[in-house]
């Protein structure tokens, strides 16, 4: 299934597979592909949407290879369905007209006819059948209309003799290709793409796989085409859309109709004054709203993995196995740290909902158009807007939404950049420290100081996502700068069915990753932080326990107890291998102001920046659940109380200020490194992500803790 | 005169376009070329890009990028 983007591909995809679909990745490109089953043993895989063969981009190359069964492990298919908006068929022909040359059964699906209608335009399908030589089947395909003549239509043609099209390139086009075919022996219909798409990756491909003659034979072939003045680019695109006009001279009727309910739209949301505001206003809504609907979610599922983990503590109890290394790793390793990153998954599916609906309405276009003035200035363009937008819930959905960006520097520029934006899991680091150091006092009377340096925090990222956009874009991804060209398509009202489908699969994604890499992640951690235990610990605190049995009782045996837990919790901690790590980390992090323990709570944060608050309350002593408020208010005190061996404070202003600027810059968060990994699929740019991101927020923080401690001297 | 300088609008018919490259391929592949009509339909708040008509959709592209496209009003 092939079509140009906002033809309803997707509804078509869905009407005809329902949920029976899955995504999938091509091995070494990072286009997602769908597969859905039309019945069983037949596949219908959905490329991605494009506006012509012409390779520029991999999806485009991809796309190509796939219909010409040159993709590996993928057979050639045997039918396209070219999915068109009736109602702007010109363009849509376009697309339509190269792949019917590929010499596959095709089927032309004329989607949105009624839309199309309204507008007053008429299709003769059966005549448009005639000239175009494939079956031509009109369908509303969220409303299912023509899914049974669509599915009747596929059935016929299976196996029917390849479409001989009416028209005919230019031709000189077809002489220099036919040499080039038969000189070196491979595709036809891929020598021409790379004759006509200079410079392309089709080029690009086909020379890396045969000799030097290639380039040479292509570049005096195109010689030759120009000899008439005109590019072979030119030439082609001319031929066809003239073909096309011709084609829909006899088959396509419209009457004018007076200005269109999209347009009316239009003149308000993107008005010259009164655009930005409501774009502010819906953005500022929509955000407030998913905060607010998903609270009492976020409040169930952290209640269901504390309720999962009392469960297996209660499951060990009495057992041999009670207060070891097992009943640890689950509900300390496992439980703790999937859920701890679970608990976002309500935010994400309206984040998500938010998206699809103002995506499948036609407003995210109009976003791009509204920003991409502002994104220019960074040599980005409008559609990084959406995956900023995103990161702000978390930089995970963030880079996953980058997909719809064409141009892949552009496109690695806004993954490398997404991260920068305050996620919710800074949101934890933040409250903490700002509690803790930062006074509750007004500034001027009317300013609340707490609040400002939360607000502050995100604009740390954004102001340091600037510059780096702009360097990335001048030196490692340097390149003709992005070109933005987009449609802008007329709203309609969403589909709650393709929303819904939408919301599911990306859950579906999630909750994988959060069951898989971070699962891993946090045994990881957890077992650094647990091993090895020195049995003399345990005897030294059992000596303890013994002598508080004796020489107490009542509520002061009970808290010396539970003091003397807490102690041994955080005796064993720090002989740990990140314990140990975080003494041998010292010097790198003591120019930040920060001593042995902040640095390893760093360490243990690493598959999600939230655990450095519980890393912490071990560390001192505490117990984990600084979640409940006397506990916060009980670690509060405890690193106030903190000091380092000459009997200053570790924690002043400045260190707390420090901590949050790094926590705000750095990349440490296995589940958006992973992404990166996977949607970039490369090693070199996770590393990179990783590493100036986190010498970005190590200079950052440094900063922050000179210029403090200088200010306060 | 080249498209960029059109204000909203205005409507002309397209004369060609300038250069070669991926840009003007795009641009083609999309409908721009010699021959179709095109309008321009307003500017985005801060002035650029530019939403134009043609073929009876909408595109949105950037005044240094529709210089490339000449009409004829």
């Amino acid at each position: 299934m092939i079509g140009n983007p906002n033809t309803g591909k997707t509804s078509v995809f869905n009407a005809l597979t329902g949920l029976a679909q899955k995504v999938g990745n091509y091995p070494g490109v990072t286009v997602e592909k769908k597969i859905g089953l039309l019945a069983p043993g037949i596949e219908l895989v959905d490329l991605p949407g494009m506006y012509s063969l012409a390779a520029h981009s991999p999806d485009e190359l991809l796309a190509a290879r796939v219909l010409l069964g040159e993709h590996d492990g993928e057979p050639r298919p045997d039918l396209v369905l070219v999915v068109a908006d009736a109602a702007n068929l010109q363009r849509n022909l376009y697309l339509t007209t190269q792949v019917i040359e590929i010499g596959l059964p095709a089927i032309l699906v004329l989607n949105m006819i009624d839309a199309a209608e309204r507008r007053g335009i008429s299709v003769n399908t059966r005549a448009l059948s005639r000239i175009l030589g494939v079956p031509v089947i009109p369908t509303v395909a969220h409303r299912r209309l023509g899914i049974a003549e669509l599915r009747a239509a596929i059935h016929d043609s299976v196996g029917s003799p390849p479409p001989r099209p009416s028209w005919t390139l230019p031709e000189a086009i077809v002489r220099e290709r036919d040499a080039l075919a038969s000189r070196f022996g491979a595709n036809a219909y891929i020598l021409m793409r790379a004759l006509i798409d200079e410079g392309g990756p089709v080029e690009q491909f086909l020379a890396s796989r045969m000799d030097g003659d290639l380039r040479d034979a292509l570049a005096e072939a195109r010689a030759r085409i120009r000899v008439s003045g005109r590019s072979p680019a030119a030439e082609e695109a001319e031929a066809r859309h003239r073909w096309i006009a011709g084609a829909l001279e006899t088959t396509v009727r419209r009457e004018e109709r007076r200005k269109s309910l999209s347009e009316r739209i239009d003149n308000v949301l993107v008005h010259r004054v009164l655009g930005l505001p409501i774009f502010m206003l819906v953005m500022s809504g929509g955000f407030i709203s998913i905060f607010m609907w998903a609270v009492p979610f976020m409040d169930l599922i952290t209640g269901a993995f504390g309720f999962l983990g009392e469960l297996a503590r209660r499951l060990f109890a009495g057992t041999p196995l009670q207060g070891g290394a097992l009943e640890s790793l689950i509900a300390d390793g496992a439980l703790a740290g999937v859920g701890g990153v679970m608990v976002f998954l309500p935010q994400i599916v309206f984040l998500f909902f938010f998206i699809a609906l103002l995506d499948d309405c036609g407003y995210m276009a109009r976003a791009a158009f509204l920003m991409d003035r502002i994104f220019r200035a960074v040599g980005l363009s409008g559609m990084s807007f959406i995956p900023m937008l995103s990161s702000f819930a978390c930089a995970v959905p963030g880079i996953l939404a980058t997909r719809t960006i064409g141009n892949a520097r552009d496109r690695i520029a806004t993954i490398l950049i997404a991260p920068f934006m305050s996620c919710s899991a800074r949101i934890p680091v933040y409250s903490l420290m700002i509690a803790a150091f930062i006074p509750a006092r007004m500034i001027g009377g009317v300013l609340p100081l707490q609040g400002l340096v939360f607000g502050a925090m995100y604009f740390v990222g954004i102001f340091a996502a600037i510059p780096a956009a702009l360097v990335l874009r001048r030196t490692l991804l340097r390149g003709p700068g992005s070109t933005y060209l987009m449609e802008l398509p007329p709203y309609k009202i969403p589909s709650p069915r393709s929303v819904g489908i939408r919301i599911i699969d990306r859950s579906r994604t999630f909750v994988r990753q959060a069951g898989t890499i971070i699962f891993a992640m946090s045994i990881i951690v957890w077992a650094l932080g647990y091993f090895p235990r020195p049995p003399e610990i345990g005897r030294a605190h059992e000596a303890l326990r013994a002598e508080a049995r004796l020489s107490l009782d009542g509520e002061a045996r009970e808290t010396r107890l539970r003091e003397i837990d807490r102690e041994e919790a955080g005796a064993y901690m720090r002989n740990s291998v990140l314990g140990r790590a975080g003494r041998l980390l010292e010097p790198a992090v003591k120019p930040l102001g920060w001593d042995w323990k902040i640095g390893m709570a760093t360490i243990a944060s690493f598959p999600a920046r939230e655990v450095i608050v519980s890393t912490l309350s071990i560390i001192y002593d505490l117990g984990k659940d600084a979640e409940d408020r006397r506990e916060k208010e009980a670690l509060i005190g405890k690193l106030s109380a903190a000091r380092w061996p000459d009997g200053s404070p570790v924690f002043t202003i400045p260190v707390a200020v420090s901590v949050m600027v790094f926590f705000a810059l750095c990349c440490q968060c296995g589940a958006t490194l992973a992404v990166i990994k996977r949607e970039t699929n490369s090693w070199r740019w996770t590393a990179l992500s990783f590493g100036y991101m986190t010498a970005i927020a190590y200079i950052g923080a440094l900063v922050v803790y000179r210029a403090g401690t200088a200010l306060l001297a | 005169m080249r498209l960029n300088e059109c204000r909203p609008g205005q409507i002309g018919t397209i004369v060609g376009t300038v250069g070669n490259g991926p840009l003007v391929q795009r641009l083609m592949e999309m409908g721009v070329i010699a021959g179709a009509r095109i309008r321009v339909v307003r500017l985005a708040p801060l002035g650029d890009p530019m939403e134009v008509e043609l073929h009876g959709y909408r595109l949105s592209i950037r005044k240094a990028e529709a210089g490339v496209v000449e009409v004829s009003i």
